[in-house]
């Protein structure tokens, strides 16, 4: 538009001033993508190099030279690895206990989360700080009474006993807390106006509005439950109510590891994980993590 | 409170008295809605969390061991614990480690929020995600890459090392060695994370600065250590926290990756913990540990807490 005003003599001039330009601009970037790639090449590299090793027969994986991409591309690996470890049993487990409890996690998160945020009430407040409480100690330090209690309350060994102990999330109920204290009240005053009820509120305007902490916080609670290790350690005693990390580490902790195995297993155990974060994944990296995000 | 409670329109007259009045009105009137919102969770909370920790505190005090009579003790595990060199030795090599994976790992993460928010760097996109890709990882998968990535023998680094012309060096026989690579592992998983809170803080960082700072001739260097910086402090002090919280109660990645050895070296002190408790079933004196490590979480989170709260995140 502005163009056609211009006078002719510099319109020619201006392939020449944008050629240097984006050479000035390509010459400025080439140190931040540099220093980004050397990254992420660092960072993906023992990836990859497990990725394409576990192609590899059992052979030629401890025959030097190495070489990065298989000379010889095979899924022994992974056959051995559905023949030696009872891999759907645990996958079912696995997928069990990480989908239910991150289904309950969410439901009870935003429930508490909106209480905390908008009714005041004394009990709330103590509510609020044994919640807050819980993020400074881990399960960690109460492993043994938690054995005890799981125990005495008969899940033990079941499956029930992995999902109830870890369906009680800190972080959760402070992402929602912190969304709702941005919800304007006025917008529940109008509601109670028009007649609704408290519940009515929470489930028909609430819990639609919540919709994206809601499917952040399934993510990344499934990835914990998914990857959860030590709580599955301690309750499941069974070799049939495994999870898949129990299983793995049975494959670690033998005698004589059986690398082509355990290499297929542990990618086979990392799949739905990738595929549902690549699906959903602006949901983790754009997420407003806030400072009480942590496990 | 006042203002959030009395209509807009007569908040003027009614500012004073009323403010309160509301307030004692809306807690009488909704009793029940916020009961049933919670009582899952205050249950949970009992069940799972309260008992528990007056459990572990109470078997502390015992010889308790799974089974049958306990007979109280006082806090006599306690002093056995002051003198039992195993525990010295995993509660040592916790700080250790910790001294060491938290500044690696802050290191790691900064390093990835800077080149991501980098304004000229190209491919971002794809960049982010395979920076995430590590996190998912789970720390049993991560402690077996690194083991292969490591292995003495036939692993990819002693191999790169002989091509070079050195010796092969014992990552797993030697027990700092060991740790190193524990530490690596712990950066290379939990990165991203702490990157999703940097890059937070950086883009709260007034972009002014960096135009001001370009003007007066800083180079890339300059602005990230006079700027930068300085600018996300405060999430500096929070990486830094959190990241000691996670590397003192680590566990999982250690068991695949070394299993605690060369011997048990390089046991860490949850790995103390659920050996004494489940594996010599000694819970009185095991519980007793979790104690010790209970206070020196707390003295990391109650410091968290303050940092927090003056951030207003709570």
């Amino acid at each position: 538009m502005v163009t056609t005003h211009a006078p002719t003599a510099p319109r020619k001039k201006r392939p020449m001033r944008d050629l240097r330009r984006r050479r000035g601009e390509i010459r400025r970037s080439i140190v931040p993508t540099t220093m980004l790639w050397v990254i992420a090449v660092l960072m993906a590299f023992p990836l990859l190099w497990f990725l394409l090793s576990s192609f590899k027969p059992g052979g030629e994986l401890f025959s030097y030279p190495l070489s990065f991409i298989p000379r010889e591309w095979t899924l022994g690996g992974y056959e051995a690895a559905f023949e030696r470890v009872d891999f759907m049993r645990y996958l079912g487990n696995t997928f069990i206990v990480a989908s239910v409890s991150t289904i309950i996690t969410v439901v009870l998160c935003a429930s508490t989360g909106y209480a905390l945020a908008k009714y005041k009430n004394p009990w709330l407040s103590v509510l609020g700080l044994c919640v807050l409480s819980m993020t400074m100690l881990p399960g960690e330090v109460i492993l043994n009474p938690m054995f005890m209690v799981v125990r005495d309350l008969g899940m033990y060994n079941s499956l029930l006993g992995v999902i109830m102990p870890s369906i009680l999330t800190p972080t959760g109920v402070f992402m929602f807390r912190q969304f709702y204290l941005t919800v304007p009240d006025e917008l529940i005053d109008a509601a109670r106006i028009d007649g609704a009820s408290e519940y009515g509120i929470f489930l028909r305007i609430m819990v639609p509005l919540a919709r994206p902490i809601m499917l952040t916080l399934a993510i990344v609670s499934f990835q914990w439950r998914w990857n959860d290790y030590i709580l599955p350690l301690i309750i499941l005693g069974d070799p049939d109510k495994f999870t898949l990390q129990i299983a793995l580490r049975s494959l670690v902790g033998a005698e004589n590891i059986n690398w082509s195995v355990l290499l297929s297993a542990s990618v086979l155990s990392m799949i739905p994980l990738v595929a549902l974060y690549l699906v959903f994944q602006r949901y983790v990296t754009s997420s407003n993590i806030n400072a009480g995000l942590k496990d | 409170m006042t203002l959030r409670t009395s209509s807009p329109a007569s908040s003027a007259q009614r500012v004073k008295g009323a403010g309160r009045r509301v307030r004692r009105g809306r807690r009488s009137r909704y009793r029940l809605a916020p009961f049933i919102f919670t009582v899952a969770t205050a249950v949970l909370f009992g069940l799972f969390f309260l008992w528990p920790g007056v459990l572990g505190l109470s078997y502390s005090l015992t010889d308790f061991r799974g089974w049958g009579d306990s007979e109280f003790v006082g806090l006599s595990n306690y002093g056995d614990l002051f003198g039992d060199s195993e525990f010295y030795q995993s509660l040592g090599r916790t700080l250790l480690y910790a001294l060491f994976a938290v500044p690696v790992g802050y290191c790691l993460a900064l390093a990835m929020a800077v080149a991501l928010t980098a304004q000229r760097a190209r491919g971002k996109t794809a960049a982010r995600i395979i920076f995430f890709v590590p996190w998912l990882v789970s720390p049993i998968v991560a402690g077996v890459i690194w083991r292969w990535m490591f292995g003495e023998s036939f692993g990819f680094v002693n191999y790169i090392i002989r091509l070079l012309g050195g010796d092969a060096v014992p990552w797993a026989t030697n027990a700092d060695l060991s740790l190193f690579v524990a530490v690596l592992a712990s950066a290379w998983g939990g990165a991203a994370f702490n990157m999703l809170l940097f890059i937070a803080a950086i883009s709260n960082v007034p972009k002014s600065y960096y135009e001001a700072a370009e003007l007066d001739g800083a180079n890339g260097w300059q602005r990230f250590w006079y700027i930068t910086l300085p600018g996300i402090a405060p999430t500096s002090v929070l990486v830094i926290l959190l990241s000691s919280l996670t590397a003192m109660k680590e566990f999982a990645m250690i068991q695949a990756l070394n299993g605690g050895g060369p011997g048990t070296q390089n046991r860490l002190i949850v790995q103390y913990i659920y050996e004494t408790g489940f594996e010599r079933s000694l819970i009185g004196y095991a519980s007793a540990a979790s104690m010790i490590l209970l206070v020196i979480l707390m003295i990391i989170a109650i410091i968290q807490l303050r940092i927090s709260k003056r951030k207003n995140a709570w």
